[in-house]
């Protein structure tokens, strides 16, 4: 450990002598200790999930929502801090706000991931400032059909067929990968990422968790919602069934 | 010496330029209905033939406007976007048709204190909770509640009629009222038409139904032998 900081990592406005920018890397780090955000773009439409570790057994039911709607055609899934989540997403309802007031129709993802990228970059150029402890999923459909787009901490933002992150990103991805995304729909992709969210989580070393499951369809009239809730438990069950079966055949 | 003349206030904004006429709002059994013809007036040019000027808020209510049509529609806009972020908050709490009524009076009031006016008189419709809501709210901020609503012209000639009528009517019976309203209404009113748009609120959710023509009648022989016109006879 005795390479870590050594100086180079109280601000984002050094760099390391190997060209690092420490603080940037341990706001990654927030988001890595932090519950698994699973995102999936199928042919007709996107489906959000997320591993809401439950801190306290006395938690009121569905409160601290990681999944949250940004516009009516977009969603968005937290993952790292909270708190610096909220922030993005409120200026992500805002940029989504303007840029309908000033076109005229809904912000394409793309613009609205750039934009989010844009401002969550700043956070990075300042001593002055920290730079966000959260990572986002940013789902939804507009008028070219489904997007996904992921943002880290740096400010970089990629466009995903598929996309975790948080604790479990990398065995979640493996198992995203067996999926044909451009072949299954979100009906059948819901239970696959409970079944992903339910393979992930660790239930020795973590807390319960509280599984959120949300889309953007057909069936949720092509707006962003929250799965219904007999739909949602359905699918964990069906996810649990399908993770003692492979159980059993181990 | 000369002295410098002193600056006038702006009246840019001070007077409607495209105008929508008589927004009639009434009560049924089950629900509240809202009907209005879809012209848009450049003073008295008969400007733009289909305007729609009902507009849907959130799940629950209609707004329709009489007055002019850009402030209606600067006006839908901070409607929908307020529905919009009323409906990203996802807190099970969503505003209802009162909240609506009183907003727009909130906004009204505002602006007339700033002597720029939104020049429109505001016609809401609403049902939620099994119970049907109607009010209005004018460009000078005045808000009231009724059972029956005409906004300008619609105010004169089809308020009686719809006095008339009650409200103890069926929804088929109200839509009935209205047309014949906006009929009498047309022989009238200059700055009106025959192409009109109704809306539904009720249990089942908002309707706004798609603009259609009413008939009318010239054939009476007063019209046909204009010679008598203005004489006793």
């Amino acid at each position: 450990m005795s390479s870590i900081g050594t100086g180079y990592d109280l601000y984002t406005t050094s760099y390391s002598p190997d060209g690092r920018v420490f603080q940037v890397e341990y706001a990654g780090k927030a988001v890595e200790s932090s519950g698994t955000a699973v995102g999936v773009r199928c042919k007709d439409g996107v489906v959000l999930g997320f591993e809401k570790l439950v801190i306290s057994k006395m938690l009121v039911e569905g409160s601290s929502r990681r999944l949250l709607t940004v516009d009516d055609h977009v969603g968005m899934a937290v993952s790292g801090l909270l708190a610096d989540g909220r922030q993005l997403v409120n200026r992500a309802r805002d940029e989504a706000a303007s840029y309908k007031e000033f076109y005229g129709e809904p912000i394409p993802g793309k613009v609205l991931a750039e934009r989010v990228a844009g401002f969550v970059h700043a956070y990075t150029m300042y001593w002055s400032v920290r730079p966000f402890g959260a990572s986002v999923l940013i789902g939804g459909v507009d008028k070219d059909g489904p997007f996904l787009w992921m943002i880290e901490p740096s400010g970089l933002t990629y466009n995903y067929f598929g996309c975790a992150i948080g604790k479990g990103k990398q065995p979640a991805k493996v198992e995203m990968e067996k999926i044909k995304l451009n072949e299954t729909t979100c009906r059948e992709v819901l239970k696959e990422v409970a079944r992903i969210i339910h393979s992930v989580h660790d239930d020795v070393k973590d807390k319960d968790f509280e599984l959120e499951l949300s889309w953007i369809c057909e069936e949720s009239g092509w707006k962003h919602k929250m799965v219904p809730k007999e739909l949602a438990q359905q699918a964990e069950e069906e996810a649990k069934k399908a993770l003692e079966e492979d159980m059993d055949d181990e | 010496m000369k002295t410098k003349p002193v600056a006038e206030p702006s009246t840019r904004t001070q007077q409607p330029i495209v105008t929508g006429t008589g927004v009639l709002g009434i009560k049924y059994n089950g629900g509240v209905m809202l009907a209005c013809d879809t012209l848009g007036s450049y003073g008295s040019l008969a400007r733009f033939r289909t305007v729609k000027r009902l507009e849907k808020v959130g799940d629950f209510t209609v707004v329709g406007a009489s007055g002019d049509l850009s402030d209606f529609q600067k006006i839908s806009s901070m409607l929908r976007e307020m529905s919009t972020s009323d409906s990203a908050y996802d807190d099970g709490c969503n505003m209802t048709p009162r909240d609506i009524h009183q907003y727009l009076g909130r906004v009204m009031y505002n602006r007339r204190n700033k002597f720029d006016p939104l020049w429109n008189e505001l016609v809401v419709a609403g049902f939620r909770d099994g119970k049907p809501f109607l009010g209005a709210v004018d460009l000078i901020g005045t808000m009231y509640e009724d059972d029956i609503i005409a906004t300008s012209f619609g105010n004169y000639v089809c308020l009686p009629l719809m006095r008339k009528a009650g409200t103890n009517l069926s929804k088929e019976e109200a839509k009935q009222v209205m047309e014949n309203c906006l009929r009498v209404l047309y022989y009238r009113n200059t700055k009106s038409s025959t192409k009109i748009q109704i809306a539904t609120v009720s249990a089942e959710g908002v309707e706004i139904g798609e603009p259609f023509e009413i008939s009318t009648y010239w054939g009476y022989s007063a019209f046909q032998h204009t010679e008598y016109h203005g004489k006793r006879l």
